[in-house]
């Protein structure tokens, strides 16, 4: 098994002493086979127990340890030390506050994805009497993949425009609106218009694709926001030149 | 224990630089300012036209310089990119679903770019 | 949060970003031949003329250079916003108002083309 020395540089704050944030360098030995959250891992067992970072399955599929690896939004337990020269500069991740060295705040996004209703609305109420709602491979196809989506927010670190106009609802939100708003059991697309259709929601948006690069699930939130776009306008046309055909 | 948490700003005018992948968006978008020059142009022409052949050939003359030389290469340079840049995103913004799968991504640019050649092909043979 | 009017002239700016990928490339190198002089053949007045007599003709012109003008407009204010500019209005504002005197301007052209 091969080994390699590299050099962790990693970005440390603590907020009770600290005015701003500083690097910090870790010489780790690591085998070949390690991520960079090994390292991290390793760094807090044998060298600096004060490292606060978050992290959880170890296999990309909870969406804790997002972070700015050489200046890229990745999951740490994604990112291959074979893939990496023997300096990794390890940053929180973009455009989030942070809250202590590499624990960023996390509020913003929670309120924003919650603010799009991301829950099943039924067109009507139905009695469980009534039986199960039936759904077609066809149906099931048309947002499948949005429910890929593990809340990391590398999309929110990846969006400039999310960098530079923070009310901006953000890639993950509003492609979980489209998830609901595809999903044949679904009838609360108004509802969540008034959101997403707003000029903070998908309007912000100019489709620099950064966030579905970046997306370790590959959920192509970019493109969700197109295809919300394209949907928004075609209901302005008809809401305003069509006012009596009802939805 | 005191919360006080950190915002890092960013740097509003060079935000784009720290990215090969800003840069290229960047370059993108700029594109509409020689495409929407060239619309401007197309609106002198055509205002010319009206105006009458002596006119028109006024037109003609200022076009036949350096600068009309430049900014028409300028144009098209501009104008490539886009038309690159557009087709190849049409299948995120535009997915088409045939029953229980998707029409490859793929096939969707293929048929704009056959469509691109033809339509240019179209507009060559009228121009010229 | 109300819903956003952008809808309108987004529109507007995916349908010229369609058009201008299609033919301003082409165009554009009937414009640089013209401008290089490349045939004598070209560009000629009696052969634009005819083309823009024609309703069709007018109608193509017109889409063309509507859908041009309104796709940049669009696309100058968002780069603008991206460049640092904050005030959003104003450049919303100067764009599009210089693209609807380009569309007043072309429609009068092409009327009195007969």
């Amino acid at each position: 098994m091969s080994e390699r020395q590299i050099q962790l540089e990693v970005l440390r704050y603590n907020p009770e002493t600290d005015t701003e944030p500083r690097f910090q360098t870790y010489s780790v030995p690591c085998l070949n086979e390690w991520v960079v959250l090994d390292a991290l891992n390793y760094v807090k067992d044998n060298l600096d127990t004060t490292l606060s970072y978050r992290w959880s399955c170890h296999m990309a599929v909870c969406g804790s340890c997002g972070m700015m690896i050489n200046g890229e939004p990745k999951l740490a337990c994604k990112a291959f030390i074979h893939e990496y020269p023997d300096k990794i500069r390890v940053e929180p991740l973009a455009n989030f506050p942070i809250e202590r060295d590499l624990v960023t705040v996390v509020e913003d996004f929670i309120t924003k994805f919650a603010s799009i209703k991301p829950y099943l609305i039924p067109k009507e109420d139905k009695p469980i009497s009534a039986g199960e709602y039936k759904q077609s491979p066809a149906e099931l196809l048309k947002y499948k993949q949005y429910t890929l989506c593990i809340n990391c927010m590398l999309c929110y670190a990846a969006c400039p425009q999310y960098g530079l106009v923070p009310e901006f609802l953000g890639p993950a939100a509003i492609s979980m609106a489209h998830r609901y708003n595809q999903d044949s059991r679904d009838g609360g697309r108004d509802q969540r218009q008034e959101v997403i259709a707003s000029h903070e929601g998908v309007w912000e948006c100019s489709f620099v694709g950064a966030c579905s690069e970046v997306c370790p699930k590959h959920v192509d939130p970019a493109g969700a926001l197109q295809q919300v776009k394209v949907a928004s306008t075609i209901d302005w046309y008809k809401e305003h030149l069509m006012p009596w055909v009802k939805k | 224990m005191s919360r006080k948490p950190y915002i890092r700003e960013v740097p509003k005018t060079s935000w784009f630089f720290r990215q090969p992948r800003y840069m290229r968006y960047m370059a993108r978008e700029v594109t509409c300012i020689f495409i929407g020059a060239y619309a401007l142009l197309l609106v002198v022409a055509v205002k010319r036209l009206a105006q009458g052949p002596d006119a028109f050939q006024g037109f003609l003359d200022a076009l036949h310089s350096p600068l009309g030389v430049l900014f028409n290469l300028a144009v098209l340079v501009a104008a490539v990119y886009h038309s690159t840049s557009w087709f190849n995103v049409t299948p995120q913004a535009m997915p088409i679903q045939r029953g229980e799968e998707f029409v490859p991504g793929k096939m969707i640019v293929g048929a704009h770019y056959a469509a691109w050649a033809v339509v240019s092909l179209i507009v060559l043979i009228w121009g010229v | 949060m109300a819903k956003s009017n952008k809808p309108i002239v987004w529109g507007l700016f995916a349908a010229g970003g369609t058009v201008t990928a299609f033919v301003t490339p082409a165009l554009a190198l009937i414009t640089l031949f013209a401008a290089m002089r490349f045939s004598p053949g070209m560009f000629t007045y009696e052969h634009l003329h005819a083309f823009a007599a024609n309703w069709l003709g007018k109608l193509i012109i017109f889409g063309v250079i509507m859908l041009s003008l309104w796709h940049a407009a669009h696309r100058l204010r968002v780069t603008v916003h991206d460049f640092g500019v904050r005030s959003d209005l104003v450049v919303a504002t100067i764009v599009y108002m210089i693209a609807a005197i380009g569309t007043v301007s072309a429609i009068f052209s092409l009327l009195s083309i007969r």
